[in-house]
């Protein structure tokens, strides 16, 4: 009798701790899920541009056809990806393939003089960074939720309530300076 | 890190309160030396009481349109400001917080404001000097500087600080002129005339011991150390310390004033917008609430 009220008392501390717990999990991923959806937006915007783009730049250089086939390749490949890992390694792609295709650009005064030129090679440029910050976003979100998932006592309880770590995008981190160097 | 950014947002919100009650009842307390000295009784100071209550709420609601609008600023255009207007949002990305309204000052020396209550009505500020003298990189590093502001909830405070202490600001030189220049004129008798002149009199003293008293409290809610923790989660959102070091060093070489600001909107700039050029130098220790620029760069550069 004398050890009733002590036990009940510990097992509604746990009944609230995991109740607690369940709830901060479920916050921190949906914000991972949120965050890795402004991405794909991101990355939307990004393939959205890119057709209007290998179109002007056409207009100057009919005859670089592989660079603009690798473009379309890469980016319809970008677009069928899913997960990070995927994701990650045809953005990669792309971004190589643009590389090449503002190097092609370089060669044409006259294109690089172009107003609509200049307006998309300004947008893409921004949609670069706003893929490279939407992403360390991503990342931070997932870093908070998979060190929660981890720490002890929260590990015993986490897996068995089905909360899995989930995936960083990883990408180049040089990626955006890089691009950005040359359009400045 | 995380704590002391906790902390601050803490003690943020409890000196916003405390400087919102401090002026309701320093204004009331005013009137009814004003009109105990006057002898038309409580009436007057109960008044004021309620009207500094609605003025204090309103300035909570509204700190961001009346500070745009004491320094002339105009909404920014995506097309005309891409820079400004984009890297906004791409910070706004980083921070996780929405998109915050993009102003500009048009005013060639460069510097820039964040105000707004909370995240959520987040306003930025730039002059156009500081659009044409910065990069891209330069200017992701002073509006992440700027969005940590908002964040931390600096920005609440230090918009509750420039209208409220500044409106005190403001009646004390009202004051003091009244006491020299037009005191005399009212009044027919010279009872009346004597009495009068005696009350001016009194608040003119009040406030001339008042004015280093404001500074004073500016200075203790505008902590210095605000600064620096921008300036590190600033950097910590661009990831690259470097930009924001440099446009420092742009600005602080940069030596035009900036005439939109006043002594009460001086201390939401990136940069001391007076350049110490204005002021008598003793003035300018007691508004100096902000640290010296380049131990701001050395640390940057530094991380």
């Amino acid at each position: 009798m004398g050890l009733f009220l002590p036990v009940i008392a510990v097992i509604g501390l746990i009944i609230l701790y995991v109740w607690y717990l369940y709830n901060d999990l479920v916050t921190l991923k949906m914000r991972v899920k949120e965050s890795w959806s402004q991405i794909e937006v991101q990355l939307k915007r990004r393939a959205d541009l890119i057709p209007n783009l290998v179109e002007s730049v056409k207009g100057y250089a009919k005859h670089e056809k592989s660079v603009f086939e690798n473009v379309t390749k890469a980016r319809s490949a970008l677009m069928k990806a899913e997960g990070p890992k995927d994701v990650a390694k045809a953005e990669n792609q792309l971004t190589g393939a643009l590389k090449s295709l503002f190097a092609v650009a370089e060669n044409y005064p006259q294109l690089r003089a172009n107003e609509n030129f200049l307006q998309l090679q300004k947008e893409l440029s921004d949609t670069e960074d706003k893929v490279a910050y939407s992403r360390q976003f991503y990342n931070t979100s997932v870093t908070e939720y998979n060190t929660k998932i981890t720490l002890f006592p929260n590990v015993l309880i986490a897996n068995n309530l089905g909360f899995k770590a989930e995936e960083f995008f990883e990408a180049g981190e040089e990626d955006r300076k890089k691009v950005n160097v040359k359009f400045e | 890190m995380p704590l002391s950014v906790y902390s601050q947002i803490e003690s943020n919100k409890t000196k916003t309160w405390v400087i919102m009650v401090f002026f309701v009842l320093f204004i009331a307390t005013i009137t009814y030396v004003f009109s105990q000295a006057n002898g038309s009784g409580l009436s007057y100071a109960g008044f004021a009481l309620i009207l500094s209550g609605v003025v204090s709420l309103g300035s909570y609601y509204w700190s961001d349109k009346m500070i745009l609008a004491m320094s002339g600023a105009h909404e920014a255009d995506r097309k005309k400001d891409f820079d400004l207007f984009t890297v906004s949002e791409n910070i706004a990305i980083a921070a996780g917080i929405p998109k915050p309204k993009v102003y500009i000052i048009e005013d060639s020396a460069p510097n820039a404001f964040a105000t707004g209550r909370d995240p959520k009505h987040a306003v930025v500020c730039a002059t156009r000097g500081l659009l044409d003298k910065l990069n891209r990189r330069e200017l992701e590093g002073v509006i992440a500087h700027e969005m940590s502001h908002v964040k931390n909830y600096d920005t609440r405070l230090m918009a509750i600080t420039a209208i409220l202490v500044g409106m005190i600001a403001f009646l004390a030189d009202w004051f003091m002129r009244m006491l020299w220049w037009g005191g005399g004129k009212r009044g027919s008798d010279n009872e009346d005339r004597g009495s009068m002149t005696a009350v001016f009199t009194l608040i003119g003293i009040v406030f001339a011991v008042l004015s280093p008293l404001i500074a004073t409290i500016i200075q203790l809610a505008v902590s210095r150390k605000r600064e620096f923790l921008a300036d590190a989660s600033g950097a910590l959102l661009t990831r690259y310390p470097e930009g924001l070091a440099n446009a420092l060093e742009k600005i602080s070489a940069d030596r035009e004033v900036l005439e939109a600001a006043t002594n009460a909107t001086a201390h939401l700039y990136i940069v001391n917008p007076f350049k110490g050029k204005q002021f008598a130098a003793w003035f300018a220790g007691l508004f100096d609430t902000h640290p010296p620029i380049a131990e701001r760069i050395k640390i940057l550069r530094a991380m």
